[in-house]
């Protein structure tokens, strides 16, 4: 784990991402300038490391309603206006981007912020960024298989000789700057069923799992998936990182909590995704089995350690900003979140 | 309430003549109802790729978004080869998987010959199940004898056609009152 630069004596990390959305807050119908979200996105970021909180990640995404295309420069920025918060992708798309820049730029964002640098790589589940760029979307899975080997493989190897079907070859190449010691964490985005899982164990990369809602049982079968494909094909699963990412939100009490945050997402899905989110099964993340962190500070308190119980993971981080939600409540947020949700999370899980 | 009337096939008239029927019915008994027909002989729909329906664009955007849009959906479709004909299944295919979630689906089916009678209980009806639709479980089946000279003259059709639209409205009236009070005692 200490090659992650994860310490699991000093419990379950905790973060936040953004996804980087630029849409409307539904309770009012306006939507702030793209200057104000990426400001307030910074600004965020600065307001978690002074909480305590040990994570801040930001996604790329090429579509309308969205503000963070160019996520590195934003990560850039925030490198520069932080201290001690880790901070990373949520994800990075290699299947569009040549990964020799990708690293080029993590690695600059790593010295910037004296080693705080990681990478999320993603395959995307917008298809648009395809088009945009100039990919074609039946190379899907194999751009981001190969890009993302490539991407691994320039992490591991000071000079690089590769050939590859969507880039030209390298050739003794040496990609600079390296990061602050060398070599920085990169983790797989996984999504669905376990059949992404599969795949980073088997490559034994760790694994960054979305966990947007239902059971978090439903979730432990993703996660022993990937230990047990990390384990038959030779890596060692303890000493591979597991991260969880899903909604949070916190408010005085649980019903004021999804009251709160129930219409940004509803409607954010609606305008980003072209469904709702269906208000049954999002009364149902109240319960403590689900893995929806919305709730009162207690019961969000309960439903993590529940999951860490459960998945025995290193690293939990929250969606809060989904759908428009307005700066201040993102600030109360993290003030519950400083004051509340981490003493108790990292009292019950340091060792 | 919006109501679509998806009209699933390229070839013949037999369909297409029914479903003027029923849209002509729907409007007079229901002034206040949106109606929207989707011909699919008159759209360049693609094949889909896998991408979210909301990122085709032209006439297979057009499709997939008024669909998704719909409070309910009467699907009027020909048996191609035992089956419901390829245009209609890739308008599905084209769709979120439950994507019929809260809205009402209902069907009439024309034919040759009686030969294919359950090809909507045992191919079309699991579809539509696992996509999350509210059926309207009688569906009306219209034989080639059935018509003359695009109309339909046998009045069992037409009485059949008129119940079709009228459990359609008052079934889609009736789950979004059911789902109104179940949201309401969530209280957020």
């Amino acid at each position: 784990m200490q090659k992650y630069r994860i310490n699991p004596k000093k419990g379950l990390e905790f973060g936040l991402y953004t996804l980087g959305d630029h849409l409307p807050n539904p309770l009012t119908g306006e939507r702030i300038p793209a200057k104000q979200r990426i400001q307030e996105i910074i600004e965020l970021a600065q307001l978690a490391e002074q909480a305590g909180i040990d994570f801040f990640s930001v996604g790329e995404s090429h579509q309308d309603y969205f503000a963070t295309q160019a996520h590195s420069v934003i990560l850039g920025a925030i490198a520069q206006a932080t201290n001690k918060i880790k901070i990373s992708s949520s994800s990075t798309i290699v299947s569009t981007l040549d990964p020799v820049r990708v690293y080029e730029d993590f690695a600059t964002i790593d010295l910037i912020s004296n080693g705080r640098a990681e990478i999320i790589a993603g395959r995307a589940s917008r298809v648009g960024v395809f088009d945009l760029l100039g990919y074609n979307l039946r190379d899907y899975e194999e751009l981001f298989e190969e890009k993302f080997d490539l991407l691994l493989k320039i992490n591991e190897e000071k000079v690089v000789n590769w050939e590859g079907e969507f880039r030209a070859s390298l050739d003794d190449a040496e990609v600079i700057p390296r990061p602050e010691n060398g070599w920085m964490p990169i983790w797989r985005a996984v999504g669905g069923p376990p059949a992404s899982a599969i795949k980073a164990g088997y490559a034994g990369v760790p694994m960054f799992l979305a966990t947007l809602g239902g059971p978090a049982k439903h979730f432990k079968l993703s996660i022993d998936a990937y230990r047990e494909a990390a384990r038959k094909n030779g890596h060692n699963p303890d000493e591979l990182p597991i991260a969880t990412a899903g909604f949070f939100y916190a408010a005085e009490t649980t019903q004021l909590a999804q009251k709160e945050y129930y219409p940004h997402i509803n409607e954010g899905m609606k305008r980003t995704n072209g469904r709702g989110y269906p208000k049954q099964q999002f009364a149902q993340g109240a319960d403590p089995r689900d893995v929806m962190n919305i709730g009162s500070p207690q019961e969000i308190i309960e439903k993590i350690l529940y999951q860490y119980e459960l998945f025995g993971h290193q690293r939990y981080i929250g969606q809060m900003d989904f759908g428009g939600v307005p700066f201040d409540k993102l600030k109360n947020n993290i003030d519950i979140i400083g004051t509340e949700i981490l003493p108790a999370i990292r009292k019950y899980t340091k060792g | 309430m919006k109501i679509v009337g998806l009209s699933g096939s390229t070839v013949g008239s037999k369909t297409r003549t029914a479903m003027n029927y029923v849209l002509k019915k729907l409007t007079e008994n229901y002034p206040e109802t949106e109606v929207t027909l989707i011909d699919l002989a008159d759209y360049d729909v693609k094949f889909s790729d896998g991408r979210n329906y909301l990122e085709y664009d032209g006439d297979t955007g057009f499709v997939a978004r008024t669909l998704m849009e719909a409070d309910a959906i009467i699907i009027g479709t020909p048996v191609f080869q035992a089956s419901i004909p390829a245009t209609l299944k890739n308008v599905f295919d084209l769709l979120p998987e439950k994507a019929f979630l809260d809205k009402v689906v209902s069907m009439f089916v024309t034919a040759g010959s009686p030969k294919h009678y359950l090809m909507v209980e045992q191919q079309l009806k699991p579809i539509l199940s696992y996509m999350k639709a509210q059926l309207v479980q009688s569906y009306v089946f219209i034989e080639e004898k059935d018509y003359f000279r695009k109309e339909i003259t046998n009045d069992d059709v037409l009485f059949r056609l008129d119940r079709l639209i009228e459990d359609t409205v008052v079934l889609t009236e009736t789950y979004t009152k059911i789902r109104e009070i179940k949201e309401a005692e969530y209280g957020f």
